[in-house]
């Protein structure tokens, strides 16, 4: 992450920074600080009554069985949304760029659904796929006797939650490796098509390097997005059901903090899942990094 | 200059008048057509005297306002007066002043409220059965019933006739069910039973119907160191019943909350035991004739069946408010308790009339006859008086229990778990829950 | 295109078509249920043309708030999501763009530091800190404000995570130039990089609008008075929670209302590609 060039000022780069640094600061580390604080207390909802118990939460969490089996359930969900996510959206980026004909229609189509609401996309997507009334439900039943019931298969409810979080993350990606690939020159690409350079190899060997830098961003972003944002889907559409199947570790967070107001347990929880995606992002930062051609 | 000195001289009054109407926040949760008569009842107070102005503001769904209101309470900017469902009942009672000045509280109970107003208030007028689940071991109320419901039981009458059984007899036991619901997959209904509700239907209120503990110490009422104890025999066969009906394709698992609902009125499911509440939405979109009938007991148990417990919420206010506030607050309770008012509240959409005379009015203007079933939720809360095991429930972490309930039926219905083992296993996981809430708030 | 392939460009159109149909069956879905009454939404299978009710059920919703004088009709709602959107899509993108340029092009102590001080707000999701934040906020005397709205959603590490990917891209040598050329950073921050990053820019202020847009739990938290309530939360109101019956035909027109504006923001954006491209070709 080296640059040669840089310019020299004592003042300029703190000035520069300073209103994000700030607003950082008052609006998420104070907070968080205290929430995170939060891990080692044991207090009623409303604060009334508070008792420092160590790492008491810490270790009512991992005696809990299920815990693991939610952390399962993430990684597997979290992978899928990633792959999936990505995959499909580099995909129709690459096909949208190349196509001249009715390319501003279909970018605009393909990023509607990033305009839907999280919590409304997980409606919709229940909606569909209602084992009564659902369209897609019916059509599976009707149209290849598969019977669908997320209510009671797991496998299925963490299908359905795949879905309606991929449908959502390909627009968003989407957006960004066409930006990526549009701010490609044409100049090089031309240059490699006259030295009788075939479309796959033109895509492996300049437009994939140069789309690495874009490639990391969203890779990083969309496991964030994975391991955090998912959670209005996952409450409109399953609450965490079947028995569990779909029980993310976000999903428990919030669950146990805000509906079961047990704010020592839930921070107990993040504290955790911080330290998870930390980790995550920093192995990230350190190994894929190093293959991104800047 | 003369023309400011004139404006201030005029504005004074006006200034002076302006302050005297007294705001009261009203945070509530009512979604839709519900959230417009709340609207339209605070607009209807308001409009009666000229001291206090109730305002009342939709702060989401009962999870997302409790979580407000402790967010705001935490900063020091509750509302006066906030909505909770009836799970949330113990955190709010723990945190209620109790009047020996003990612990800091940030609630006030309704009965301190009326007695600040000065307003007269009877507990004995609220009907027993409501009004006992938000009540204290010395017999005082609370928080002020709003909303509240009762399960009761649905079922199509042309499906009946179909099935060649009489639409007329209600099924009474949950044998007779059985019977039923053989007959009807018999004539080629797709499914013949389903619930909405599944731990308050079948187990809470089953528990309560059938006069056996839910928990210990009364159910929570007489302590925090109550323990679970709805795994006992009765309930475990009641849900091994349904466990093998569900085998048999007579039940239909619809899900957690009230989507079964639309399993009734869509036809599928030609029984349903749900919220008395759902009469509405089931009348405007059953195209199909129905009846609403008292909850199915178990004829082996003696004595039953007893009362059912009510869902809904009610209403609590926050403590630290000005003394006019909890004027306007007590006139405000006054008002919502009124039986014209409850006539009308429960009539349009389904809930319980929360006082006696409330009810005998809706009988008097005939609504009953015109309504048939409509009583019957009235009926099964007050033809016995509540025991200990059905005065209603009162246990911490009582959100997350009921998804711990709802997790291991689940695992039953998909025949993961025996009912006894999903019982059991709820039960370990529910005492952990409570165990917590008990350290917590000790 | 480089060369005509038409075999390859008929399979992207395909793929295209494809891809469109389904992501764009939901939204579809969602239009047609509008148009229809609150039973034939409900009916086994829903219809997939749409229905006769249109003109009826978005009046009945844009005329719904001032019917009933309480709540707070849809324009309203809707202004307020707008005004929060912008001012988080500006604001963020305004501090990021200059904190990605402060930490890749100056060399300072603390740089990495802060680098990662701003990145590791995308580690703790807002439902967890959301009651300290209000309590931040509360204390400042932001409630009921659309500085108490907007703030604390500002601080952005997506944005300057971006731009600081796109930065390290920019050739050493326009830089160098700047310099020699005796132009001072921020000269060379106006005249060259911003333009540069004008199609990151363009993508960026679309998602930034739409993630304030879509906004429903803060602002159901922050504010006390329904006169300032955004659009999605207007939507969960009408979705009933407990045993009453939802209208779906109106839930669906409310939603496909709050899907304009954003959808509006995308195709304006694109103009705005479009030229920055061919400017920078040249």
């Amino acid at each position: 992450m080296e640059k040669r060039v840089r310019f020299r000022s004592r003042w300029l780069p703190y000035l520069l920074v300073a209103p994000q640094i700030a607003v950082t600061l008052l609006f998420f580390i104070w907070p968080a600080g205290q929430a995170l604080w939060q891990s080692l207390l044991m207090q009623d909802a409303f604060g009334t009554n508070v008792q420092f118990v160590g790492l008491e939460n810490f270790r009512d969490l991992f005696r809990d069985p299920l815990y693991l089996h939610s952390l399962q359930v993430t990684l597997l969900f979290s992978a899928l949304v990633a792959v999936l996510g990505l995959g499909i959206a580099l995909v129709l980026a690459v096909m949208a760029d190349r196509v001249r004909i009715g390319a501003g229609l279909y970018k605009t189509l393909l990023i509607w659904p990033y305009a839907v609401a999280p919590a409304l996309a997980g409606v919709l997507w229940l909606f569909m796929f209602n084992p009564d009334i659902g369209i897609v439900a019916y059509a599976l039943q009707h149209g290849f006797g598969y019977h669908w019931d997320h209510l009671l298969n797991g496998g299925q409810a963490l299908l359905l939650i795949v879905f309606a979080a991929v449908w959502k993350q390909v627009s968003y990606n989407f957006l960004f490796f066409l930006a990526g690939l549009q701010s490609i020159p044409k100049s090089l690409l031309e240059a490699a098509a006259i030295d009788g350079a075939g479309p796959v190899r033109r895509f492996f060997g300049i437009t994939l390097p140069l789309l690495s830098p874009t490639l990391f961003f969203l890779l990083v972003v969309n496991m964030v997005y994975a391991f955090f944002d998912t959670f209005a889907i996952v409450d409109a559409a399953t609450q965490g059901g079947p028995s569990q199947a779909t029980e993310t570790l976000v999903y428990k967070v919030f669950e146990d903090g805000f509906r079961g107001l047990d704010l020592g347990g839930s921070a107990a929880q993040s504290v955790v899942l911080m330290a998870l995606v930390i980790a995550l992002t920093v192995l990230q930062f350190k190994y894929v990094e190093r293959r991104v051609q800047y | 200059m003369k023309l400011r000195r004139l404006f201030l001289l005029l504005a004074l009054p006006l200034a002076a008048q302006a302050q005297a109407v007294t705001d009261i926040q009203f945070w509530h949760s009512m979604t839709g057509a519900l959230g417009d008569r709340v609207s339209n009842l605070a607009e209807r107070f308001n409009k009666s005297q000229k001291d206090y102005r109730v305002v009342p503001v939709f702060k989401g769904n009962y999870d997302e306002s409790m979580a407000a209101m402790i967010a705001a309470t935490r900063a020091g900017n509750a509302p006066d007066i906030i909505q909770v469902f009836e799970v949330g009942t113990a955190t709010m009672m723990a945190a209620t002043d109790d009047g020996s000045g003990k612990k800091k509280s940030v609630v006030k109970p309704v009965y301190e409220v009326m007695a600040m107003g000065g307003e007269k208030f009877d507990p004995k007028s609220y009907v027993p059965a409501v009004s006992s689940y938000y009540t204290d071991s010395k017999g005082r109320m609370l928080s002020l019933p709003f909303n509240s419901s009762t399960p009761v039981f649905y079922y199509n009458k042309d499906a009946f006739k179909k099935a060649g059984l009489d639409p007329n007899k209600a099924p009474k036991t949950w044998d007779e069910v059985g019977i039923d619901a053989a007959k009807l997959k018999a004539s080629g209904a797709a499914c013949a039973f389903t619930t909405g509700w599944q731990s308050w239907v079948q187990l809470e209120n089953f528990s309560a119907w059938h006069n056996v503990p839910f928990a210990t110490r009364g159910n929570g009422f007489d302590g925090m160191d109550a323990k679970l104890v709805f795994n006992g025999p009765l309930q475990v066969k009641q849900i091994a019943m349904l466990a093998d009906w569900h085998k048999k394709g007579w039940f239909t698992y619809g899900g957690r909350k009230n989507e079964p609902e639309a399993k009734f009125f869509s036809g599928e499911c030609a029984m349903l035991t749900s919220s008395s509440a759902a009469y509405g939405n089931i009348a405007q979109n059953a195209k199909f004739a129905f009846v609403v009938s008292p909850l199915p007991y178990r004829a082996e148990v003696k004595g039953a069946p007893q009362n059912t417990i009510i869902g809904g919420a009610s209403l609590w206010v926050m403590a630290g408010k000005k003394p006019a506030e909890y004027k306007g607050i007590a006139k405000f309770f006054t008002f919502l308790s009124r039986p014209e008012i409850q006539a009308e509240w429960h009539q349009q959409t389904g809930y319980l009339p929360i006082t006696k005379a409330a009810y005998e009015l809706t009988k008097k203007q005939g609504f009953y006859k015109t309504h048939p079933g409509t009583d019957v939720s009235v009926l099964q809360m007050t033809e016995k008086t509540p025991t200990a095991n059905s005065r209603g429930i009162r246990l911490g972490n009582f959100v997350q229990i009921r998804d711990v309930i709802d997790e291991e039926l689940e695992a039953v219905w998909s025949g993961k778990k025996t009912a006894k083992q999903a019982l059991d296993d709820a039960v370990a996981r529910g005492n952990e829950l409570l165990r917590r809430f008990q350290m917590a708030n000790r | 295109m480089v060369e005509k392939r038409p075999w390859l460009d008929l399979f992207c159109h395909a793929t295209l078509i494809a891809g469109v149909v389904a992501l764009a069956f939901p939204v579809w879905l969602t239009f047609v249920a509008s148009t229809l009454t609150a039973q034939q939404v409900l009916s086994v299978p829903m219809p997939l043309l749409p229905g006769g009710h249109l003109l009826e059920n978005y009046a009945a919703v844009l005329a719904h708030g001032s019917a009933n004088g309480s709540a707070a009709p849809v324009w309203r709602m809707m202004a307020n999501s707008l005004v929060m959107a912008l001012i988080i899509a500006v604001g963020k993108i305004a501090i990021s763009i200059a904190s990605a340029f402060a930490i890749v092009y100056f060399r300072f102590p603390l740089r990495n530091f802060f680098f990662w001080l701003i990145f590791v707000t995308l580690m703790l999701p807002v439902e967890v800190r959301i009651m300290p934040t209000y309590k931040v906020v509360a204390d400042l005397g932001l409630l009921d404000s659309y500085a108490g709205l907007t703030l604390p959603l500002i601080a952005s590490a997506t944005a300057t995570f971006l731009f600081r990917q796109f930065f390290l891209t920019v050739p050493d040598e326009l830089a160098e130039a700047a310099r020699i050329d005796g132009a001072g950073p921020l000269r060379f921050f106006f005249d060259i990089l911003l333009p540069l990053s004008a199609t990151n820019i363009a993508a960026l202020f679309v998602i930034l609008f739409i993630y304030g847009w879509n906004q429903y739990l803060w602002p159901l938290l922050v504010t006390t008075q329904e006169s300032m309530y955004t659009a999605v939360i207007g939507i969960k109101r009408m979705i009933a929670g407990g045993d009453a019956a939802t209208e779906w035909q109106l839930v669906m027109a409310t939603a496909m209302l709050a899907m304009l504006p954003p959808v509006l923001v995308v195709v304006a954006m694109q103009r705005w590609f479009v030229k920055g491209l061919v400017e920078t070709e040249k």
